[in-house]
């Protein structure tokens, strides 16, 4: 790198003229990876219920939040919103189910979707030719109060074991019979899940499922059986709903700030510290397109906080270069060649760069692993900044400040 | 050359006060706190302009009805937004209490964005669907904007979470503080350096801690989740100066130690870095500054935050931090 600082520096441009071109949300850039949008910036819906799991005992409590969790997904996905997210969280004893709907219009009509009760039924079959109608029953998951896997115990295939209340095991009980030898049909939110075939009329409110199942899927029918049944009830404990417009706006105007600053603080590090500040300039527009660029490639979710933390990070990044020239002028003064002066600058200024830097990134890594989702938006791209800014102020700056030393080590002399 | 150390006590009088002070705002006053901390509803919708009548307006614009409702006598008076937007704010707020039965409720006009922020006890999604129907047969050009109800519980968990990060913050740097001026054990213990910064670091906190106190009860401002993101940017932030002046303090006492006295390196170091201390903060004033004025709403406390804590910290870096060193190395080297 030292002999050769020409053929880096071009590298370096050239990663950030892609960068720059790929984070373009014009143009080319836009026909790369999209860019991941926040719901603070978008517009959209964040919902968060709490999973009652009091009355379920400690070894179904994963198998009853994943079985909500399926159900409320595929009513999610009805609305057709891009990339909703569904995921559940532990918060002490109970359980969240996390929502986030972006870009949605009906937020209404969704959350009383979702907040409606996953829906199982039981439907008997009737065969007409080669159509077959399906004719519900009273039969629901109201009456069903849990379902178990297991497996056979001579085969060792995995089925499906469900026990109805006593209510439910009476109609079933009424049901199985009028039905011997022909399939009933069994319903999820309308979708037909399962349709085995009854061998006999079954009292006493326990039907066991069998059929090609592979264990997965036999756990999966489990868990809607028992999300069906409805063990733990949910209800909507937080909600942040943004308009399109608001998001919109605070993203233009974030943006806006973020040029803004970024211009005064290159007019600023021009005016102090002339021709060095101008390699500065050129390092931080190159930080910016990089950092960018990376945010979109991994990908992070910007949202307003975290555009925020980038934009803070902008004004951070310059600080090694501060620090650097600082040094360089001291050892100029010192008497030291220009060549000499610059690196005996950086070399000096290190320890103190780096030792400022890991506090910020003891900062960020601490907000990261305290906070909830939202801020953790701005500790990633603060986190991400500091890293990269450090490359680009010791990397960057340091190449263009060694061609320039070299080629005018007669003239350089940076302003007081 | 400046003579820091000498006026130190001049230096540490100010801030003294200036922390009194904070913590005293914040012992009585207390904070205002957000609905992400306090639980609650916090609601934000836009509605078209609070206009007078066409009459004494400028003409020549294309203008939106009055929302305010007929029944009501209008307010004309002559002059500038602010009698339009209390009209409003009474308006909301009366529907709120006479049509939704909610007494507590709390209504703020922001005029320069036109937007109405309204903060209520926590309410369901029925009771949001309902209040929307009337809000927006109530009002001209009704937008909700933003609409969010935390339970209490969550406030509570954030409130602990956050008390957690502060503290692990605060320490974790203090350690690294110590660890990093290992090696600076001559004629001042490492751990003396993280002790100096860990009380600069509270004097940077505090401050707009108490300006934030302060404003919640004068100005009804509310500290979110935001607000302590921003005191953990200060900390992260302010200790960058801290740094560098140590830094030099620890280079010189190697090469000057048989030379020159303790409290004149300790001079001569600070006066060496104020250029770059200043200058590194002041890059990201200048980027915190346009974020202020140009930047959405939403994150105007957060960043006046940021601006008074940054600001503080460049103060306290230069004048409180070194100096402290001196106290703290007490007798243990002549002065």
């Amino acid at each position: 790198m030292r002999e050769n600082p020409g053929i880096f520096l071009t590298l370096v441009i050239i990663v950030a003229v892609f960068a720059g071109v790929f984070v373009y949300p014009k143009l080319l850039g836009a026909n790369w990876l999209p860019w991941k949008l926040g719901l603070d910036l978008v517009g959209g819906s964040h919902l968060v219920y709490n999973i009652d799991l009091s009355q379920v005992g400690d070894g179904e409590k994963d198998s009853v939040t994943n079985g909500i969790r399926d159900v409320i997904e595929r009513r999610v996905n009805l609305f057709g919103v891009s990339e909703p997210q569904v995921f559940t969280a532990k918060a002490g004893a109970d359980a969240q189910l996390v929502v986030e709907l972006a870009g949605i219009k009906n937020i209404t009509e969704a959350i009383k979707l979702i907040g409606e009760t996953p829906l199982l039924d039981f439907r008997e079959i009737e065969q007409n030719g080669s159509s077959s109608n399906f004719i519900p029953t009273n039969l629901t998951g109201r009456f069903v109060s849990g379902a178990q896997l297991t497996f056979d115990q001579t085969t060792g295939a995995a089925q499906v074991a469900i026990s109805f209340n006593d209510e439910g095991a009476k109609i079933f009980e009424l049901m199985t019979e009028q039905n011997v030898g022909k399939p009933i049909a069994i319903f999820l939110d309308n979708t037909l899940i399962e349709a085995p075939t009854v061998q006999q009329k079954i009292s006493g409110g326990q039907a066991v499922i069998t059929g090609g199942f592979s264990i997965a899927e036999a756990r999966q029918l489990v868990e809607r059986f028992n999300a069906g049944a409805l063990p733990a009830p949910i209800n909507l404990i937080n909600q942040q709903t943004i308009s399109p417009t608001l998001g919109a706006d605070s993203m233009r105007k974030v943006i806006t700030a973020g040029a803004v600053g970024t211009l005064l603080v290159m007019i600023f590090m021009v005016i102090y510290y002339g021709i060095f500040g101008f390699f500065a300039s050129l390092a931080l527009l190159i930080y910016i397109a990089v950092t960018l660029g990376l945010f979109k490639l991994i990908p992070i979710t910007m949202t307003l906080a975290g555009l925020a933390g980038f934009v803070l990070t902008i004004g951070m990044a310059v600080d090694a270069n501060v620090l650097i020239f600082e040094r360089i002028k001291e050892e100029l003064k010192r008497g030291l060649s220009k060549v000499g002066a610059v690196e005996e600058g950086f070399r000096r200024a290190w320890p103190s760069i780096r030792d400022s830097n890991i506090s910020t990134i003891i900062t960020a890594a601490i907000l990261y692993l305290f906070t909830s989702s939202f801020v953790k938006g701005f500790a990633l791209t603060l986190l991400i900044g500091v890293l990269v800014s450090l490359f680009s102020a010791i990397t960057t700056t340091r190449l263009f400040l060694r061609i320039f030393a070299k080629s005018t080590s007669k003239t350089l002399n940076p302003k007081p | 050359m400046l003579n820091i150390v000498g006026k130190k006590n001049i230096y540490f009088t100010i801030s003294g006060v200036a922390v009194g002070a904070a913590i005293v705002a914040i012992a009585i006053f207390g904070f205002k706190e957000a609905v992400d901390f306090s639980g609650g509803t916090l609601w934000q919708f836009k509605m078209n302009p609070p206009t007078f009548p066409q009459s004494i307006v400028p003409s020549g614009k294309d203008l939106k009805p009055p929302f305010i409702p007929a029944a009501q006598p209008r307010g004309i008076r002559e002059g500038g937004g602010m009698n339009s937007g209390e009209t409003a704010i009474s308006n909301v707020k009366e529907i709120f209490q006479t049509n939704f039965a909610h007494e507590e409720v709390n209504v703020n006009y922001d005029a320069q964005n036109d937007i109405f922020l309204v903060r209520l006890k926590e309410i369901g999604e029925e009771d949001h669907q309902k209040f929307l129907q009337v809000l927006s047969t109530s009002f001209e050009g009704f937008e909700e904007l933003s609409f969010q109800s935390i339970g209490p519980s969550i406030g509570s968990d954030l409130r602990r979470k956050a008390i957690i990060a502060m503290i692990l913050a605060l320490i974790g740097i203090s350690f690294y503080i110590a660890y990093a001026f290992r090696k600076a054990s001559k004629p001042i213990s490492s751990w003396k350096y993280g002790i100096v910064t860990l009380l600069t670091l509270f004097h940077d906190i505090a401050i707009p801690a108490g300006l934030l106190a302060l404003l919640g009860h004068f100005s009804n401002v509310e500290i979110d989740g935001n607000f302590v993101v921003a005191l953990l940017v200060v900390v992260g932030f302010s200790v960058h100066d801290t740094i560098v002046v140590f830094d030099r303090i620890r280079e010189n006492l190697v090469l000057y130690r048989a030379k020159k006295k303790f409290s004149e390196i300790i001079n001569e170091s600070v006066n060496q870095t104020l250029a770059r201390s200043v200058n590194t903060s002041l890059t990201l004033l200048l980027v915190l500054i346009s974020l202020y004025f140009v930047g959405p709403a939403n994150l105007h406390y957060f960043i006046l935050t940021l601006i008074v804590g940054v600001t503080t910290g460049i103060y306290s870096s230069i004048f409180i931090a070194s100096p402290g060193l001196l106290v703290a190395s007490g007798k243990s080297i002549k002065t």
